[in-house]
């Protein structure tokens, strides 16, 4: 039975590179300096281990989880549903997701966000999940909404959703943004277009997905994540040594 | 044509933002929201090996400090055990080996408080220093960055670390290693980043 061994490489060129000018906080923040490429070893391979004593079961439903009694959140109820999975396409079970948004207006509840439109009083706009034995999430939310920010002086933001995942290993760590798909803003963005490779960029678009609908109450967006995969020990290579 | 290889791709990275706290440290923007927020405790109360702090900040190539960045620490025990299934051995009940703290919104000086950590075996048998790995991400950087602490009382121990070797100009190492400070109660370790310049800290493709 081949045993779990190194992970694949990250394939930078599906990745943005550190300095992407049109994105112009990354000027002064960007590493100039090659990076020095790592093997694997145990400090690599390991990361940290979450479980449902660390997560409240009402921490993804984010028409929920900041609303007063009785009350909820303005906009556009919708459920973000996907799988995690890694480059293998095997499901990556019981790893934290955590998420984060605009509220509908396109304002964040954040000391430093100081758009026109109002903060909503009943929403926080942060959630966050365990996956299951499958690789499944899902949260209900509102749709965030887009929102001008200081790039270009009439630079928006897509509407979009912060994601931050786990993965079992150090190296899987990945913080991303979902797209929803259809929105005119996306090929205009500047964050978006850190991405070279346009077929990547699609990865970053969820899609409308009716199936998953809740009729009259909620439409649902599928949005799959990808991890790095790890290759099978066919021969021996071991990390530890003997 | 060949056959068609059925790996998937990684999904691709984007930055943070400046309001990263929201998702990850809501507690730092201003509102409460979880019961528990996660990564204020390292190490946790049964942990053994020395007690200590590290403290620093994140520069930029403006040589000004960053305010806004988001760091996760991953690290070992003092028996050089990480909390994960996959490393054989066990760690002290309560110990996690990873936190998450951001810099301050006004100075951008970030720390935390853990144990030192043991040195860990590495590939091929040979022993690792004793270090943290950390993660960096923030507006302006569009993948997170990866780095490693090592400790400047472990001269011996960094001298023979096959990762610390493997960067080919021995003063960029020098990046890469905290400065112990024992004039107060808790020894304290000093680490700042550089994001750029001269002196920029050694990042690692892992």
């Amino acid at each position: 039975m081949p045993t779990p061994g190194e992970f694949y490489q990250r394939d930078r060129t599906r990745q943005p590179p550190a300095l992407t000018p049109g994105y112009k906080t990354t000027v002064a923040r960007s590493p100039r300096f090659a990076m020095i490429s790592l093997q694997n070893s145990a400090s690599e391979i390991t990361g940290p281990v979450f479980g449902h004593a660390d997560v409240d079961p009402g921490d993804r439903d984010l028409l929920t989880n900041y609303a007063q009694p009785g009350q909820g959140p303005i906009g556009e109820r919708i459920i973000l549903h996907g799988r995690v999975l890694d480059e293998n396409a095997r499901p990556v079970p019981n790893t934290l997701v955590e998420i984060w948004q605009a509220n509908a207006g396109g304002r964040y509840r954040h000391p430093k966000d100081t758009y026109f439109a109002p903060i909503d009083p009943n929403f926080g706009g942060c959630g966050r999940a365990l996956t299951d034995e499958n690789g499944y999430y899902y949260f209900r939310t509102v749709k965030p909404g887009a929102y001008p920010w200081r790039n270009y002086v009439n630079s928006w933001r897509p509407a979009h959703i912060h994601l931050s995942i786990f993965g079992s290993a150090f190296v899987q760590r990945l913080v991303t943004q979902c797209y929803f798909e259809g929105d005119p803003l996306i090929p205009h963005c500047p964050i978006v277009q850190t991405i070279p490779d346009p077929d990547a960029v699609e990865q970053l678009i969820a899609r409308l997905d009716l199936n998953a609908t809740i009729p009259l109450d909620t439409i649902a967006y599928r949005f799959d994540i990808v991890l790095r995969g790890r290759r099978s020990t066919l021969f021996e290579n071991r990390l530890e040594g003997n | 044509m060949a056959q068609k290889l059925d790996y998937l791709k990684e999904t691709p990275s984007q930055t943070a933002g400046p309001y990263v706290h929201i998702g990850l440290a809501p507690g730092a923007a201003g509102f409460k929201i979880y019961d528990r927020e996660l990564g204020w405790d390292i190490a946790g109360p049964n942990a053994g090996g020395e007690r200590i702090r590290v403290e620093g900040m994140v520069i930029d190539g403006m040589l000004s400090p960053v305010k806004d960045a988001l760091i996760e620490v991953w690290q070992a025990n003092a028996a050089g055990i990480y909390a994960h299934p996959e490393h054989p051995g066990e760690v002290e009940a309560g110990f996690r080996g990873w936190g998450r703290v951001i810099t301050d919104f006004t100075t951008g000086a970030w720390g935390f408080d853990t144990v030192k950590p043991g040195a860990v075996m590495g590939r091929n048998g040979r022993m690792m220093a004793p270090h943290l790995n950390l993660w960096i991400v923030s507006r302006g950087i569009n993948i997170g960055l990866n780095t490693r602490m090592y400790f400047s009382d472990e001269e011996a121990a960094n001298a023979a670390d096959p990762v610390l070797n493997l960067i080919e100009w021995e003063r960029r190492r020098a990046t890469l290693i905290a400065r112990r400070d024992d004039s107060g109660a808790l020894p304290v370790y000093r680490f700042d980043i550089r994001l750029q310049g001269e002196d920029e800290t050694v990042f690692f493709d892992i």
